[in-house]
């Protein structure tokens, strides 16, 4: 990775992973905005970069000139070898239309509002005793002694898996998290232990059917037939991809702001109200997500010499900045009341774990702040900040204070 | 003054009916939809404004 140049200019030569984006890319963005709105790289085997709200807003609803078939940038173009749209390898994310709403229908009703508040007993419990493991400490580090463990804590819930294999699952999770963009037989071979225990939970479903996500998918219908094992297995994978990186570095993100903005801390936990609409400023102000799409065809797009195969690398977070979409964008405002952001995109791809999202940010937040009302970053510029597509904190040592 | 949610537009943000649980409902698949036949007051009028004003899909309409 050291050898990779240094970026001099976004707007000719953007790279998400360069440090200086990792670190800080609101300037980079602002900065694109005013002087280039569709930035370009040569990198990657070549993409796009829309740094404006109406220019994500417009390619995210797009379909017909833009494809999902692959949402997470590689090393080069991504050539033949990528499963064809319109289904893609991880269904709907993957998929185009028409069969995308086919592939969403199906997973949709489980992460609707309804069964997903059920889970707020659940949520709760698992972030006190998360709380629990720390007390005492002078310093905790939210990161990856909090945040972390509170996604895939929900999911191994919502799947139903035994909570005495939580230390096994976790690592099935890493597994599967760190394996992703390996090569299809090295990923093949990463993956047996983990699609082994899988199945044997899935069998264990079908003999003991019961209320939660496994047996919603084995029992779920695709076009009046039950979806083959390999599907809810890699249902399953998606799920983990989407829902625990993700979550992760927006419930970071918030404990982050939180530790070096006392008055907005404060007024959490003197206005326990304003939560739901301080979460939807967390969401904008510190969008973790970014999406990828490939240009379908050849064309001249917003002034821009597209080809196919190219790259458009989403900014969501980008978006969300942009001061023609948002009044005083730049600021974060903890009781900002019209906040139409796009942190979990817009039209047919927005997030299906939103309702899931926000829940497990609200919670993990107001158990947070009630165990420990006051606190400070420890070491500033120890907080490390996870490049690529999905941002957020790593390393983020918190001062509790007494 | 009505208001409506358009089908085609809605994804599911769930913004609506978080904002404005009184007038907007979820269905099966988390959409948005108007409960009764969307009549507002001039006190849940406000609410719906608030609501319309944060919907990332400009899918809720307020008409006569």
């Amino acid at each position: 990775m050291t050898d990779i140049p240094l970026v001099q200019d976004f707007a000719t030569d953007w790279d998400h992973s360069d440090p200086q984006w990792v670190a800080d890319p609101y300037p980079i963005w602002e900065d694109l905005r005013q002087r280039c709105p569709v930035a370009h790289t040569d990198r990657y085997g070549g993409g796009w970069f829309p740094a404006t709200h109406a220019g994500v807003s417009e390619i995210a609803k797009d379909t017909d000139n833009f494809t999902s078939r692959t949402v997470v940038i590689g090393n080069g173009r991504p050539g033949e070898l990528d499963l064809p749209a319109p289904i893609g390898v991880a269904p709907p994310i993957t998929s185009d239309p028409p069969f995308h709403a086919i592939a969403r229908r199906l997973i949709l009703p489980a992460f609707a509002p309804g069964p997903i508040n059920a889970l707020e007993p659940m949520i709760r419990e698992l972030c006190a005793g998360l709380l629990d493991g720390s007390d005492g400490k002078d310093v905790v580090n939210a990161g990856t002694d909090y945040a972390r463990y509170i996604p895939p804590g929900v999911i191994r819930g919502m799947l139903g898996f035994p909570e005495e294999d939580v230390e096994l699952f976790l690592e099935f999770v890493h597994i599967i998290l760190e394996g992703i963009d390996h090569p299809e037989e090295d990923r093949i071979i990463e993956f047996e232990p983990v699609e082994a225990y899988f199945v044997a939970q899935m069998e264990d479903h079908i003999a003991n059917p019961r209320d939660d996500l496994t047996s919603y998918l084995l029992n779920v219908e695709l076009e009046g037939q039950k979806l083959a094992m390999e599907h809810v297995f890699g249902t399953m994978v998606l799920i983990l991809v989407a829902g625990i990186d993700t979550t992760w570095s927006a419930i970071g993100s918030a404990i982050w702001h939180l530790a070096h903005n006392p008055d907005d801390l404060a007024r959490l936990v003197n206005e326990p109200d304003l939560m739901p609409v301080a979460i939807e400023e967390f969401l904008r102000f510190y969008a973790p997500v970014t999406m990828a799409r490939l240009v379908k065809h050849d064309m001249e797009y917003m002034g821009c010499p597209m080809k196919e195969d190219d790259w458009i690398l989403l900014g969501f977070p980008a978006a969300n900045r942009d001061p023609i979409a948002f009044k005083d964008a730049d600021r974060f405002i903890i009781d900002r009341a019209e906040n139409r952001h796009v942190a979990f995109g817009l039209g047919i791809h927005r997030c299906a774990g939103s309702n899931l999202a926000r829940l497990e940010m609200r919670i993990a937040l107001e158990e947070f702040i009630k165990r420990y009302p006051r606190f400070e970053l420890a070491e500033p510029d120890a907080v490390t900040w996870a490049p690529g597509q999905i941002r957020g904190p790593r390393n983020l040592p918190i001062r509790i204070l007494r | 003054m009505k208001v409506r949610i358009d089908p085609e537009k809605c994804q599911g943000q769930g913004r609506c009916f978080s904002i404005a649980p009184g007038i907007f409902d979820f269905d099966d698949l988390g959409s948005g939809v108007v409960i009764g036949d969307g009549t507002l007051s001039d006190e849940t009028m406000e609410l719906a404004r608030l609501a319309q004003a944060n919907c990332p899909e400009h899918a809720i309409f307020i008409e006569e």
